[in-house]
């Protein structure tokens, strides 16, 4: 690779900042600070909130607890000037981490959420022929359809990032589902100049992806330069972390020393293991995920 | 509770110098796109742990031979295929860019998402297979880069192991593809052999290619320049929403171009109303005292309530964009039925929406043949200049002066079905609907001109009731009309009685009350009249709204009177109905009537006789180029 050896994420980190323009320019009123990787991501995630927020009538954002919807959270609070103007929808699998729930018990009401906790169907209600892992999220779809069901939402904001796995690659920033909440691949269309398509058909929703753009060492570096508040399961005890919060019985941890963010973010730059490597239902089959997302899981 | 709260960093991680540049490779299907970017990947060392070794094992389950672009074919559906469905996005990093790179298909079925992939680049490689040259979807793609205004291409000639290395095939490629490429007003970067299967100029220039000099691959994409600074065009703050979710009202938005700061006049087009900026507002802390640049999604408040919306554009005053009903643009076209003259469409110019009307079509061609014939209709994948009529004006900026806010995206059926670049904005022409088609009056200005003596003009008097506009008004009429002149007088209060007698005191009415006003003097000044309209119009961009409507023929003069004189002389008997609390919306007893700044005349008619304040205006009117010289002193000259 070519790596500057002088450009590591272990020096850019120790290092302090060579000069950082927001700051050193923060009383020249000729000059406007200069924006960098992190003030452009963020840039960008505001206006596809406030485009969601404007052109649709019911809108919710997915809280899944992880630290993807908790940058999600803060980005829009930053959109909104404080107050998430719409509710964080929990579809609760009942099998996550206890440090999980009272994450969400915590920061729901400090962060002043419209929280909605929605449930999910037994798994004796979820096509039997999934393998075991993708059946379990796949209950988590079916909670989902509840729930929109219930709210008549016409916008849904998820925190995938492109990054995170192929099939999320291919989405649209707005993503039409149809009636029955299902992802067509083949025919989306087309997305360009921040230009959304916005017009769901009646009874059909729009996923709305703010930090498609992000990528997983953007979401630690935003975290930390916010200090927005995470998990403790992220960070390393006796040999292991998790990378990626889903149901306590699907997903793993990953063998790691990192016990904070800096020491996550130079663990990132130097594996090839990918993020979902803990989430069993990745690895079941080769299509397994993309069944799921052709279903409308997320 | 036992929960994790970072603490601040002492510097940001990620705040790399490093520019990050985003490609997108393009070109005729099978050309070998999906092989290049799987060749840069390993050639880059950007691939994760084992998935070259996965992927070799997919293939042999499949008894297929591995192919590099079996890396980017991740979804199933595509793998049976044999076509690369999406964008998709993957970094790599040269020696000193961090790329993006935006694979996008070659397939012309999924124009559209080639289109959504190559929107978001800076740079573009164009791939060509040597065995095959330049094809019509090769064509098309550098078509469709020089319309969504990707400037830096680079091409590739790809499979030159097919063609024994030869330096005359790809001498001759090269010479058409660049030529096609110029005559869209696009120089390549570099023109590159190579072979992705094998490696040759990818990375290095292998000996096979000997005879080539130029860059590699990955060279060429070391050289791109990031997303060109916008910091230096005049503001374009777009409003995306009004939030008024505490006591603040917050325009919101994202700067396209310029910069701002806290103390800005600043004026909101298309209205022109002016007004100046209060605070740019932020979470967690607020407010910002920086100036803000291109790029920043931002909020901001006024020192003064107006009615702004959606898609009104926050520009600085002097650099305004136009505002128009009516532009010219250059579009490409996704939507199954073709576009014709007539149709209806819904036209977004960043966050503003208009309904809008096809007017004219021209140069209507296929991008991807060689030698097109025009078409009268704009097909499905093609390209063409079309003009629109906007049943509401909208402000915007031709793509040569202002790359963000000059380009433009048409909805059908609330689905995106073309875009393209806003080549020209009809500004002087006054906004037309489709099928009105004004008529010319039978005279020309000068020779009505020759005999009134002078130009036309709108003579706009405003000051607070009973302060003497009507009365200088008349006078001035008079004056104008014993010296040949043909004055009319327009008065508000009496077009309120016909015209206007629709229109209430609310502020939107004043101001509709104003535009008629001002319509209608402009229509006579159009025709060589003088219109003296005395109105109180106390909203000062009411005001800048009928200067915008008048533009050069607009004459203001501020009738300065005292407002105590003015109380007290109270003809109509207003201002003792208004103390009595009877006459609601009344200017003059409050402080609602805004001062002009820049009035070309000020008379305090308290302190001079009405025939003094007649010279007065007269006198303006000569030093301003509207009343022509005395006849006295023509008669002098002969």
């Amino acid at each position: 690779m070519h790596l500057l050896k002088d450009d590591s994420a272990a020096d850019r980190v120790s290092k302090p900042a060579p000069a950082d323009p927001a700051r050193a320019q923060e009383f020249s009123a000729d000059v406007a600070p200069s924006m960098d990787h992190l003030d452009q991501l963020e840039a960008q995630s505001i206006y596809i909130f406030r485009e969601a927020f404007a052109r649709l009538k019911k809108i919710a954002l997915l809280w899944s607890l992880g630290k993807d919807s908790n940058v999600m959270i803060w980005l829009a609070r930053k959109a909104f000037f404080g107050k998430m103007p719409f509710p964080a929808l929990h579809v609760d699998t009942g099998k996550k981490f206890p440090e999980m729930y009272r994450f969400r018990d915590h920061y729901g009401k400090e962060w002043d959420l419209d929280l909605r906790v929605e449930p999910c169907p037994p798994i004796d209600a979820v096509d039997p022929t999934l393998p075991p892992a993708a059946r379990s999220a796949a209950r988590k779809t079916e909670g989902l359809k509840m729930a929109l069901a219930k709210y008549g939402f016409d916008g849904l904001i998820a925190g995938i990032r492109r990054d995170e796995e192929a099939t999320r690659a291919k989405e649209r920033v707005f993503s039409p589902r149809g009636l029955e909440g299902n992802w067509d691949v083949r025919d989306q269309p087309p997305e360009f100049w921040d230009h959304f398509n916005a017009s769901p058909p009646q009874g059909a929703h729009l996923r709305i992806h703010p930090i498609l753009h992000w990528t997983e060492a953007d979401i630690w570096a935003y975290t930390k330069r916010e200090n927005i508040p995470i998990i403790p399961l992220y960070l390393a005890r006796n040999g292991k972390r998790y990378r990626s919060l889903g149901d306590q019985d699907i997903t793993n941890p990953v063998a790691s020393n990192a016990s904070n963010i800096d020491e996550i973010l130079i663990e990132l730059e130097q594996t090839k293991v990918p993020e979902r490597s803990g989430r069993a239902l990745d690895h079941e089959t080769e299509d397994a995920f993309e069944r799921l997302r052709v279903a409308g899981y997320l | 509770m036992n929960m994790i709260v970072t603490t601040a960093p002492p510097s940001t991680p990620n705040g790399t110098t490093r520019p990050q540049v985003r490609i997108v490779i393009v070109g005729h299907v099978d050309h070998g796109k999906s092989t290049l970017v799987g060749r840069l990947l390993h050639e880059t060392g950007s691939l994760p742990e084992g998935k070259l070794d996965m992927l070799k094992a997919v293939s042999a389950r499949r008894g297929m031979p591995f192919e590099w672009s079996f890396l980017l074919d991740a979804l199933q559906t595509e793998r049976d295929q044999g076509i690369t469905i999406d964008t998709t996005q993957i970094r790599f990093r040269t020696n000193s860019r961090d790329i993006v790179l935006i694979d996008a298909p070659g397939h012309a079925e999924f124009l559209r998402n080639m289109i959504t992939g190559a929107s978001q680049a800076d740079g573009a490689v164009l791939i060509i297979d040597a065995l095959e040259g330049v094809r019509d979807q090769t064509r098309r793609h550098g078509y469709l880069l020089h319309l969504l205004g990707v400037k830096q291409v680079a091409v590739v000639v790809n499979k030159m192991d097919r063609v024994d290395f030869s330096v005359n095939r790809f001498n001759a490629i090269s010479d058409e593809i660049s030529a096609h490429l110029n005559g869209l007003g696009v120089t390549p970067t570099a023109v590159i052999p190579i072979s992705a299967r094998d490696g040759d100029g990818v990375a290095e220039r292998t000996d096979r290619i000997g005879w080539y000099k130029g860059p590699s691959v990955v060279e060429a994409l070391d050289r791109l320049e990031p997303a060109r600074a916008l910091e230096a065009l005049p503001l374009r703050l777009p409003v995306q929403a009004i939030y008024k979710f505490d006591d603040r009202r917050i325009v919101a938005g994202r700067i396209e171009s310029g910069n701002l700061i806290a103390g800005d006049e600043i004026v909101i087009m298309p209205a022109g109303k002016i007004a100046r900026i209060k605070s740019v507002e932020s979470w967690p802390v607020t407010s910002v005292a920086s100036r803000q640049g291109a790029g920043r999604s931002v909020g901001i408040t006024l020192d003064r309530e107006l009615f702004i919306e959606r898609g009104d554009i926050v520009a600085h005053a002097g650099s305004a964009p136009r505002e128009t009903r009516r532009l010219r643009a250059r579009i490409f076209w996704l939507h199954d039925k073709p576009l014709a003259r007539g149709d209806q469409l819904l036209v977004r110019c960043g966050p503003k929406e208009s309904r809008a009307t096809v007017v004219a079509i021209e140069k209507a061609i296929d991008p991807g043949e060689l030698s097109s014939s025009e078409n009268r209709v704009i097909g499905r994948n093609h390209v063409g200049e079309i003009d629109i009529s906007l049943s509401s004006p909208i402000a915007t900026d031709p793509y040569t002066e202002n790359p963000r806010t000059g380009r433009l995206v048409i909805e059908v059926s609330g689905r995106i079905a073309g875009g393209g670049l806003v080549l020209s904005v009809d500004a002087g022409q006054r906004a037309v609907p489709v099928d009105i088609v004004p008529v010319e009056s039978a005279l020309r200005p000068d020779e009505r001109s020759a005999r009134y003596r002078h130009n036309g003009a709108v003579v706009w008097l405003t000051g607070l009731p009973a302060s003497g506009k009507s009365t200088l008004a008349k006078a001035l009429e008079r004056r104008l009309f014993s010296h040949g002149g043909s004055p009319i007088l327009l008065d508000g209060d009496t077009l309120r009685a016909g015209l206007n007698s629709d229109l209430g005191f609310s502020a939107a009415d004043r101001s509709e009350n104003i535009r008629r006003l001002a319509e209608v003097a402009t229509h006579l000044a159009r025709n060589g009249h003088i219109a003296i309209v005395a109105a109180v119009s106390p909203a000062r961009e009411d005001r800048a709204a009928a200067r915008r409507i008048a533009d050069t023929a607009f004459r203001e003069i501020h009738v300065a009177t005292p407002a105590e004189v003015c109380e007290e002389r109270d003809p109509k008997g207003h201002y003792k109905k208004a103390r009595a609390g009877a006459l609601a919306s009344f200017t003059g007893i409050g402080n609602d009537y805004e001062k002009p700044d820049a009035a070309e005349l000020v008379i305090d008619t308290s302190k001079r006789t009405v025939a003094e304040a007649t010279d007065e205006v007269e006198h303006m009117l000569k030093t301003t180029g509207v009343l022509f010289d005395e006849v006295v002193d023509l008669a002098a000259n002969i």
